[in-house]
Formats: structure tokens, C-alpha cells, sequence
């Protein structure tokens, strides 16, 4: 018995070594291993064997079982990486070949423009508002110190619709709308950006639509010291920590003082150069303290409450930061134009 | 404006900066300034000769030989101007000059005759052809007797001005005078202003004895002003008085037009000079004008004239358009001999009022749509009188003939040194306050941090304390402010719920492969009327229209963004472009007057458009053009993103293509559209087959569900069992979807259509659609028994409903 058993177990482990695939081992684990196998037998004719040999032979029987399942196994492994590293040998490819791309859009320059505005003043704790297209000449004018007729009104050429509903000629009817909503008696801290209208003829430094973000923050104790400090840190983190603030007075009908906001030129790092048209600074945004009027005429009362507001182009600046020539291209929606700013 | 340093330097005292140093002083204080202006840089070796004498070129009919003295010698020069001749006084570029555009002066033959310089034209000494004194365009330059041969025409001809450029801002009109610019520049400098000195030679006669004035419109007109000057002669005025007018970018005239327009810009006093004998009247009469009266101005214009319009009448007829234009009628010509001149103070609305009814803008409106300094007027008219005196000979009567009710007051601001420092966040002591308000010319009172300080009255823009605040500011300069933060109480800031979600559905859109557009609001009248969501369409908008378009392509409010989009996705075809996903997120205007007088409804839509090739050179890939299911596909990644839920049912739009394109319901609530455009729009637009959808976002963000639950993720295995039923050609996949939803019990986790079949081995006019069905009770594991009785409720359902037969 036990020279049967080691006989099979040599028999079957020189199958397994000369077997090619995994079918030739699982004839070889049929062969052996399986219901009717040689070793199955012999573990079935134990019983005429004289009962101190049975434990020994049984013992010996599995012993062979195991080991050929396990050479089985181990062949096994041996033949699947064979085929694996055929296969692999077959899959491989020209690492270097085009890929196929994904098809992915992307923002229009604007957007990605006012989004970083925006989320620049929500880190300083400012919310974000939004207000109609079309507005009534109350708050685009009016409310904010521009009587019907106020001269000022001349550098506004605005479309109107009626006599007292006009396209918006600047977001500042937003400012007006907050302040009116907030009804006198809480500080208001917001920055609405959005489309806006003039009567202008399109050409390459005017478009009759373009966007607008302006600012407003009222509360008691503004100081003027705190629009040049707000202005100041946007403007280091927008275009980045070297650029210099200037403020320099100015002339809005709604604020008063009024200032002009002008940065250091970064092409010449504000030597003078032709960008600068050789100033060594451009004017990047307007603003000034809230009139008193305007304050008056939303229930603020100006004894208590002061405020600043400020308002910028985002064409302007990013003509400016990327040097786009033509305000046009913004409203052409090219599209080799709009992918350009697709970039991170 | 434009600021002439020479000219400015008689006023005030300048100092050693140079002129961009003080130009950026300007800037900085409050007036910005555009330009510096060098006249005329280069013209050295230049001088004054004198032509002793000019005749014919021996070859040439059209050139004159003239010997010049030049000073120490006389030189022989060839000269083609046709003005020149023997007498005149000469601008002489001598041999070795170099003139303006770096023309080089040689000496050389010209026609067989040796030249030995140029006579120059001022055009060729770098003056621009506009401000040249009229009728000396084509022809050399003659000066007045008195100038000295031999000296560098330099100082003769101002060539070494500097002319500042101001961008005056609407407030600042104090500085539309030479003397406001030298009180600014005064404070800035810290200097004193020189004001002009008047010396009238009065006659015996009295003014008031050749004119009267009567003004009817005394609330228009509260001051006239009325001086006589006799026996004027007209001639060109003085040298440096006509440089100083072409430095200011005037064209000098004559001596009698040129001193009114010196003194306008001298002092922003606007005066007119009629010729008395053409006035023909003893009588100055101000009134509105009737309806329908006429009058011809100075520009050789007829001009139709009604009662908002102020004029100055002779007591029959209008002469002048107060504060606007004169009248041809009484222009002063080389005959003027009696001058009657005009100093007022007309109301700024009037004067608005007729430079907006008859487009007339001149230097005079200019000024008094601002309102002029009301202490200033008369002593104008004074100081244009002794010019008259001086340079036209004239005889000025006693006195002015005047209607006076003007009110000369001065404003006074109260404030404390404690406002202004509590507003800027500085602490300016009171002294230094005090230093400012002196630079600035205000007379103050002070006690201790109160001050009262009195405005002068050219400055008629401090009204309240913020406009004190500003000077102060300005004059301390805004460089000096610190910078802080805020000290108010400090809150989050953030978008809103609805801001954010407008992020989310563009960068959804942007993932999707689209790129964002911006279009314009404005469009046409008829592409306001294209391709609007039938829900926008069924509450029939009006067209909102521009009272004034510039153009009809833009001249209405849209109601989509899409048909904008076409001609944008045409635009870029054009350009072999023709491949394309935009999307724009954006307001359109609804308004549902009949006729619009309130604001339009301002919806946020959210529109698409796909057109050309999906998958373009994509290597080893199949090439795709886009399809319904393709931007059905997109819309439905967004739906289900949003946690909404959306149906299509077929729908006939104009423009649209009738079997491509749905209506778009979200729990039955029309929300849009989605389709392919009529061949008719697309070839319209210039388009290949072009897909669009347009959806309502606002309604999208008051029903999404914003806090998505959280939902068990299944621990037992799903079962997934296939059913294809043949069916009519008319039913639709949604009616299938529908009763199978309703039929299969609570384990159906979800159903989709795989597959849809029509041909061979089928009847015709069916169809085979296949679904599959995917089964789950996220509690158990799930017997057959289960899903075969699901199955069996389904079957048995859609053949009832739909006569919907199981394909074999
Ligand atoms: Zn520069």
C-alpha cells in the first residue's frame, strides 16, 4: 500500500510537471484527486487492511493527497503568470500616441474674472446681491443724488425703455435697493456684480453692454482710511503683493469725497511705459465715501452712519492683466478666444 | 481744458518743477491730467527777417527769389508761398536748422537759384493746422512790425510752451478758467495768486445813453451786463494773445473776437460782442422766446426757437441765443466800428436746455451750463473793455448799462476738526486745518476745533460739510490716509443658497463639455421673437423696445438667450469652427403689459446649443454628431444632480423641428425645451444640424432638492430581469415607463429603456422597446418568487394599457 501511494504521488507530480495549461492540470486534479481517483480508492480499500496499519496508511494517503494539491496549486500559479506575461506582452502599446481627449468646456474670462472678485471680498465679509437689469430712473439716478437734472447725468448716455425705466447704467441701483431693504438701522456690507447698459457705439475700447462690481459698506464710524485699507489689501491679493495703491480725488455724484484708485504698472514696474501711457500707474477703479444724500435718501441717517462704496470693470481688468486689445472679443464668444482663459 | 504754462505763469507763480512734475502734483490733488503737450520742440536756428526784397524767379512762375536779412547778414532764399513779399517780417530757418518731422535746412539750388534757407509756414514749425489764425493755413507766417530781426522766433511764437491737458470732472468747472487753474495750482504750490489789473480810460459819454436793458426773464438772466466801446478798429489781435488762444486750441479771428474769447478763458466768463450798428437799437431786451420765432446763428444756421429758450432781443428780434450762440445778423466784422459787449449770468437749465434742443455746444455753454462765478462777471466785462482799449483802439463810455437782481452771496460750512478726522480716519491737528483752508483761499473763522469757513464763489461745488472734507483730503492728500480695516462688527460674508447653485449648474455644464457664453440682452426685434420656451410664450410678452436704439440689431430686450447663442455658434462656423457646446446663464425680460411701463419680469434661463461633431479627432474613436439624446443626456445629468425629476412630451414650436423637439415638465410645471432647430432656422443661421434646449433656472432652484437624505447603500444584492414589449409606433417609451412604474410594487428600484427596434421580423407600424428592470430591498435578499410576480403585474399591465405584447 504505502509503495502504491508514494508511486502514485511521483506519477502525479511528474504529470504536473509536463503540464502546459491549466486544463492539463485539472485533468491531473481529476486524475488523482477527483471521486473515483487511484487515491480515493486506496482510501476506500483500507478496510481490509489489519487495523494498525490504517491510521498509518491514511495518514500517508493524505499526505499524498496534500502534496499534489499543492503542486497543483503551485503549478497552477506558474502557468497563469506564464499567460498573464503572454498577454501582457501582446497588450502593449505605443505609450507614445495622442490621447484621446476629454471632452470638457469651460468658463467665459468674465466669469472666472468676477467669481475671484467676489470670493476676495466674501473673505473680507461681504455678501453678494444681485439686482434688475431693467431699473426705474428712481434708482439708477435719483437715489443716488442724480436728480433729472443734474449735469452729471450727461456722462451717462443711458437707454431708456420709458421715460422712468431705463437699461441699468451701473450696479450702484443694487447699493440703493440693499440700503432701502436693510431700512436704516443695520450696516450693510455687500459687493453686486452684473451686467449693465450705455448708449455707446461698439468699437475697441467701448461696448454698449459690459459688467460692473461695485461695493458698499455702511455702518457707523466708516472712515475713509478704511476704503484706501480694504482697496489696498484687493488689490494685493488680485494682482498680487508687489503692486502699489494710489488714490487720487475724483468726481462721482454718489460719493463725496470721491477718489480714483490707480495701481502700479507691472510691465514697467512704474517706471512709465506706453502701457501706463509712461505714468507709471493705471486706474483700475473708482470710488469714495457714500454721499450724505444717498444715505439720506435710503433712511441712513449720515450723522450716525458713513459708509464707502467703490465699483470696477472687470473687462477693464482683464484686458488689462491678460493685454486684450479689443473689449469686443468678450461679446463674440470666439471660441479660440474663450478657451484661451480655460487655463487654470 | 487745455492749460498753457506760459500763459498760466502770468497768474501764478510756478516755481522750478518741471511740467510732468507738476502735472503729477495736479493729478494727485484733484484734477486729472491727461496730456502734457510740448508746442514745438525743435526749432533751433530759426529767427525773425526782415524781406528787403522779393521778386520773380528768372525759371520758375510759381517761386520768388526774396533777400532776407536775418540780422547780421542778408541771405539769398528761394520761396513758393504766394504771400510773400517785399517788407514783410519772416520766420527764417536758417542753413542747419532742423524743424519739426526732423526736416533738415541745407543750403541749396533750387531751379538754377541758390537758396540759403526757408521761409516757414507755422504749420512747418510744428503748430497744428487747427489753431492757425484764419486765411494763414497755405502761406508763410508775417509778423506784427514790432518784432526784432535777427531774435529766435521762440518766444515770438510761444514755441517753448507746455500745454497740460485737463480731464476736468462735471464738479470741478471752477477750473474752465485760466484764474481757477491758478488758484488750484496756488494751493497746491502754496503760492499766491496774481490777479489781472483793469485800467479803464473812460470817455465823458455814458454807456447808458447809447443802450438800454430790459430784462423780461429775470429769474433766466439776473444779471446783464451791457458796456459800449466806440471807434474800435478791427485788425488781428496781438501776437501773444493769438498764441495763447492756439495754445487753449482757439482759433484767433479777429482783435475784437479774440479778446472776448481771451477773457472767457481767463476768466470762464463767457462774453459777446455785437456790432452796435447792425443791432441797430437802443434797447438790449431779454425774454424767452416765442413758439416758432427764428433766429440765424453764427454757424450759418437757421434755428427754430419756442418759449424754454432764452434770447437777446434788440426789442424786435432775437439777436443771440442767451448763452449759446450770437446771431449772424450782429456779427462783428472788419466794419465794426461801435461795439456793444455783453457780460450776463445766465441760469444753467436754460442755457442746458437750448444746447440740448439744438445740439449746440459751444466754449460760452460750456460755462454757463455750469454756472459762471456770479463775482466775476462784471469786472469780465471790464477787463475785456480795457483790452478792447488797448488793442482795438476803442473808446469805452462811462459806466454799464445793467439789470442786476444776482445774488453774490457766499456759502458758508460750519465743521470740527474732530468730523473731519472721525471721517478720514487721520488727526490733522486745527492749525493745519487751518494751513489748508488758507492755501485754498477760504476765508474761516476759527474757535478751538470749530471753524466756519467761507466758499468762494467760483466754487460753487462746497455746499455741506463732505464737500469741506474733500478739500481738506485732497489738499492733505490722500497719500497721507492710512490704511485700516474696518471696525464695525465683523460678519460672514458668502454667496446666497441660489448663487451657489449658479456656480454648481456652470460648472456642471463646464464638466459636460460645454463652453459658457456671454451674449448680449439687447437684440433684434425679430430675434427677440425666436425659438421662446412655450411656457414663456403662453403669456404672450411684449416686445420690451429701446425708446432710442442705436440700431435695430440691438434694440429689444430677448426673451432666450438662444437666438444670440445661433449667432454666436454661426459667428464661429464661419471661422471653421464648426464643432460646438455653449451655454449661457443669464436674465431675459418678460413683461406681460400691453404697453410697457412697469419693470419686466427678469428670469434667469438657463439655454444650450450643440451643433457639429461630439467626439472630434479622436483618435481610434467613432466620430459622433450631436443628437436629441445627446443634449437630452445633458439636461438629464443635470436634472439628476439637482434631485429633480424630469418629463418630455412632444411639442410644435416655430423654428423648431417638429418630431425632434419636447417640452420639458418638472412635476408638471413647464420648465423649457429641448430640440433640434427647423431646417429653416438652421440654414437661416448658417448652421448644420444644431441642437438647443432652454429651461427656466429660477424654478430649477426653488423646487431642487438641496439637502440630498442619505440612503442606505444596499447591502444585499440587486436582481436585474430584461423585458422587451412590441408595441404602436405611437407609444412612447414615457407611457411604457409610466405604467411599468405604476404596476411593479415597491421593489422596483429602477427602470430604463436599452434598446429600441422597428423592421424586419416586425409588423409594421410596431415597434420593440426593451427595458431593463433592476430589483432591491435594501433589508433582504430577494426570492424569485418576488420579481417573477413583479414581472407578471408588468406584463400583464402594458398589455392592457398599451396592447403591449412580449417580444420572442
Ligand atoms: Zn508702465
Amino acid at each position: 500500500m504505502k509503495e502504491k501511494l508514494e508511486s502514485l504521488k511521483q506519477e502525479a507530480l511528474e504529470q504536473i510537471d509536463q503540464a502546459q495549461t491549466a486544463d492539463d492540470l485539472q485533468s491531473v486534479r481529476v486524475s488523482y484527486l477527483g471521486k473515483k481517483g487511484p487515491i480515493t480508492e486506496v482510501l476506500r480499500g483500507m478496510g481490509k487492511l489489519p487495523a494498525e496499519e490504517r491510521p498509518v496508511v491514511g495518514e500517508l494517503a493524505n499526505k499524498v493527497r496534500q502534496v499534489i494539491a499543492e503542486a497543483i496549486d503551485e503549478k497552477k500559479a506558474i502557468i497563469e503568470e506564464k499567460a498573464i506575461n503572454e498577454q501582457l506582452e501582446k497588450e502593449s502599446i505605443d505609450v507614445t500616441l495622442p490621447a484621446r481627449p476629454v471632452h470638457v468646456g469651460g468658463p467665459h474670462l468674465l466669469t472666472r474674472m468676477i467669481s475671484e472678485i467676489e470670493d476676495l471680498f466674501i473673505g473680507m465679509g461681504f455678501e453678494v446681491r444681485e439686482g434688475p437689469e431693467v431699473e426705474t430712473d428712481y434708482y439708477n439716478f435719483e437715489a443716488l443724488n442724480l436728480p433729472k437734472d443734474h449735469p452729471a447725468r450727461d456722462m451717462q448716455d443711458s437707454f431708456y425703455i420709458t421715460e422712468e425705466l431705463l437699461m441699468r447704467t451701473h450696479t450702484s441701483p443694487v447699493q440703493a435697493r440693499t440700503m432701502n431693504a436693510y431700512k436704516g438701522n443695520k450696516p450693510v456690507k455687500m459687493i453686486c456684480p452684473g451686467k449693465v447698459y450705455r448708449r455707446d457705439t461698439d468699437d475697441a475700447t467701448h461696448s454698449h453692454q459690459f459688467m460692473q462690481v461695485e461695493g458698499l459698506y455702511v455702518d457707523k464710524n466708516v472712515r475713509m482710511s478704511d476704503l484706501k485699507g480694504v482697496l489696498n489689501q484687493f488689490a494685493k491679493q488680485f494682482f498680487g503683493e508687489e503692486r502699489e495703491i494710489r488714490l487720487r480725488p475724483s468726481f462721482f455724484p454718489f460719493t463725496e469725497p470721491s477718489v480714483e484708485m490707480d495701481i502700479s504698472c507691472k510691465v514697467c514696474q512704474g517706471e512709465g511705459c506706453s502701457v501706463c501711457k509712461k505714468t507709471g500707474w493705471i486706474e483700475i477703479l473708482g470710488g469714495g465715501m457714500v454721499h450724505p444724500r444717498v444715505l439720506e435718501m435710503a433712511g441712513y441717517d449720515p450723522e450716525i452712519y458713513s459708509g464707502f462704496a467703490f465699483g470696477m470693470g472687470p473687462e477693464r481688468i482683464a484686458m488689462l492683466k491678460y493685454g486684450i486689445d479689443d473689449i469686443r472679443h468678450f461679446y463674440t464668444n470666439d471660441r479660440r478666444f474663450l478657451k484661451q482663459y480655460h487655463q487654470a | 481744458m487745455l492749460v498753457s504754462l506760459n500763459w498760466l505763469e502770468q497768474y501764478v507763480n510756478l516755481g522750478n518743477d518741471t511740467p510732468e512734475a507738476l502735472a503729477e502734483k495736479i493729478t494727485k490733488t484733484g484734477i486729472e491730467v491727461d496730456a502734457i503737450h510740448h508746442v514745438a520742440q525743435k526749432s533751433e536756428g530759426v529767427v525773425v527777417g526782415y524781406v528787403e526784397d522779393c521778386y520773380g524767379h528768372p525759371n520758375a512762375d510759381k517761386l520768388n527769389v526774396c533777400d532776407v536779412n536775418v540780422g547780421e547778414e542778408s541771405l539769398q532764399i528761394v520761396c513758393g508761398a504766394p504771400n510773400v513779399a517785399k517788407g514783410q517780417k519772416v520766420a527764417v530757418a536758417l542753413p542747419g536748422a532742423v524743424l519739426p518731422g526732423n526736416f533738415k535746412i541745407k543750403k541749396t539750388k533750387l531751379r538754377g537759384v541758390e537758396s540759403n534757407g526757408m521761409i516757414c509756414s507755422l504749420n512747418e514749425l510744428g503748430i497744428e493746422e487747427a489753431y492757425l489764425p484764419k486765411g494763414s493755413e497755405d502761406g508763410i507766417f508775417v509778423f506784427p512790425d514790432d518784432v526784432e530781426v535777427g531774435q529766435s522766433i521762440t518766444q515770438y511764437l510761444n514755441l517753448d510752451d507746455v500745454i497740460l491737458e485737463f480731464d476736468l470732472t462735471p464738479n470741478r468747472s471752477d477750473a474752465l478758467s485760466m484764474l481757477g487753474v491758478a488758484y488750484e495750482v496756488a494751493a497746491i504750490l502754496d503760492e499766491e495768486v496774481k490777479l489781472p489789473l483793469i485800467e479803464l480810460d473812460e470817455s465823458n459819454e455814458k454807456a447808458t445813453d447809447y443802450i438800454d436793458v430790459d430784462v423780461q426773464a429775470k429769474e433766466d438772466n439776473p444779471y446783464y451786463g451791457a458796456f459800449m466801446v466806440k471807434n474800435i478798429t478791427v485788425k488781428p489781435s496781438p501776437l501773444w494773445m493769438r498764441n495763447y488762444l492756439m495754445a487753449a486750441g482757439i482759433r484767433p479771428i479777429n482783435n475784437v473776437v479774440d479778446i472776448t474769447n481771451f477773457v472767457l478763458l481767463e476768466y470762464g466768463q463767457p462774453l459777446h460782442a455785437f456790432d452796435y450798428d447792425k443791432f441797430n437799437a437802443k434797447q438790449v431786451l431779454v425774454r424767452r422766446a416765442t413758439k416758432d420765432e427764428t433766429i440765424n446763428t453764427l454757424d450759418d444756421q437757421e434755428r427754430v426757437l419756442n418759449e424754454e429758450h432764452l434770447v437777446i432781443t434788440n426789442g424786435e428780434k432775437p439777436t443771440a441765443i442767451a448763452g449759446v450762440m450770437g446771431g449772424s445778423d450782429s456779427e462783428v466784422d472788419e466794419s465794426t466800428t461801435t461795439v456793444l459787449l455783453e457780460a450776463a449770468y445766465f441760469e444753467p437749465k436754460r442755457v442746458r436746455r437750448a444746447v440740448k434742443d439744438h445740439q449746440l455746444r459751444s466754449e460760452s455753454s460750456a460755462r454757463f451750463e455750469k454756472g459762471v462765478d456770479p463775482n466775476r462777471v462784471k469786472e469780465a466785462g471790464q477787463r475785456a473793455a480795457s483790452l478792447l482799449q488797448t488793442y482795438a483802439n476803442g473808446q469805452v463810455l462811462e459806466g454799464v448799462s445793467e439789470f442786476d437782481q444776482l445774488d453774490r452771496s457766499h456759502k458758508q460750512v460750519e465743521f470740527t476738526s474732530a468730523r473731519v478726522n472721525a471721517r478720514l480716519g487721520t488727526s490733522i491737528s486745527d492749525d493745519q486745518i487751518g494751513i489748508i483752508l488758507d492755501k485754498l483761499g477760504f476765508t474761516y473763522q476759527q474757535d478751538g476745533e470749530n471753524f466756519v469757513a467761507t466758499i468762494p464763489t467760483r466754487r460753487q461745488d462746497i455746499v455741506r460739510f463732505e464737500d469741506m472734507l474733500e478739500e481738506v483730503a485732497r489738499i492733505y492728500g490722500y497719500d497721507q490716509l492710512d490704511y485700516t480695516l474696518p471696525q464695525g462688527a465683523q460678519q460672514a460674508g458668502g454667496l446666497t443658497q441660489k448663487q451657489s447653485l449658479k456656480r454648481y449648474v456652470k460648472s456642471y455644464m463646464e464638466g459636460a463639455g460645454l463652453m459658457e457664453a456671454i451674449t448680449y440682452s439687447l437684440t433684434s426685434e425679430a430675434r427677440s421673437q425666436q425659438l421662446v420656451s412655450p411656457e414663456v410664450a403662453s403669456v404672450h410678452p411684449t416686445p420690451v423696445r429701446l425708446s432710442m436704439p442705436m440700431s435695430e440689431e440691438h434694440s429689444t430686450l430677448r426673451l432666450s438667450a438662444l437666438p444670440e447663442m445661433l449667432a454666436t455658434l454661426s459667428y464661429n462656423s464661419a471661422r471653421k469652427q464648426q464643432d460646438l457646446g455653449f451655454y449661457e446663464l443669464g436674465s431675459v425680460f418678460v413683461s406681460k403689459e400691453l404697453n410697457v411701463t412697469k419693470q419686466p419680469e427678469e428670469q434667469t434661463r438657463l439655454a444650450a446649443a450643440l451643433t457639429g461633431q461630439w467626439l472630434t479627432h479622436a483618435w481610434q474613436q467613432e466620430v459622433k454628431k450631436v443628437d436629441f439624446f445627446l443634449i437630452k443626456g445633458v439636461l438629464e445629468g443635470l436634472f439628476e444632480r439637482l434631485g429633480v425629476k424630469a418629463t418630455y412630451k412632444p411639442v410644435q414650436m416655430d423654428g423648431m423641428h417638429p418630431g425632434r423637439t419636447a417640452q420639458i415638465y418638472i412635476d408638471s410645471v413647464p420648465v423649457g425645451f429641448v430640440g433640434q432647430i427647423h431646417p429653416l432656422t438652421q440654414k437661416a443661421y448658417n448652421l448644420k444640424e444644431t441642437y438647443v434646449f432652454d429651461i427656466d433656472f429660477d424654478h430649477l432652484a426653488t423646487v431642487y432638492d438641496d439637502v440630498p437624505r442619505f440612503e442606505k447603500i444596499a447591502r444585499y444584492p440587486s436582481i436585474s430581469r430584461d423585458v422587451a414589449l412590441v408595441v404602436d409606433e405611437s407609444v412612447t417609451a414615457h407611457d411604457l415607463i409610466e405604467t411599468i412604474e405604476q404596476h411593479a410594487g415597491h421593489l422596483l428600484k429602477s427602470v430604463h429603456v436599452f434598446d429600441q427596434y422597428q423592421g424586419d421580423n416586425l409588423e409594421d407600424g410596431k415597434k420593440s422597446l426593451a427595458f431593463n428592470l433592476l430589483y432591491l430591498d435594501p433589508d433582504r435578499t430577494l426570492t424569485d418568487d418576488e420579481v417573477e410576480a413583479s414581472y407578471q403585474a408588468i406584463t400583464e399591465a402594458v398589455a392592457k394599457e398599451h396592447q403591449a405584447s412580449l417580444r420572442s
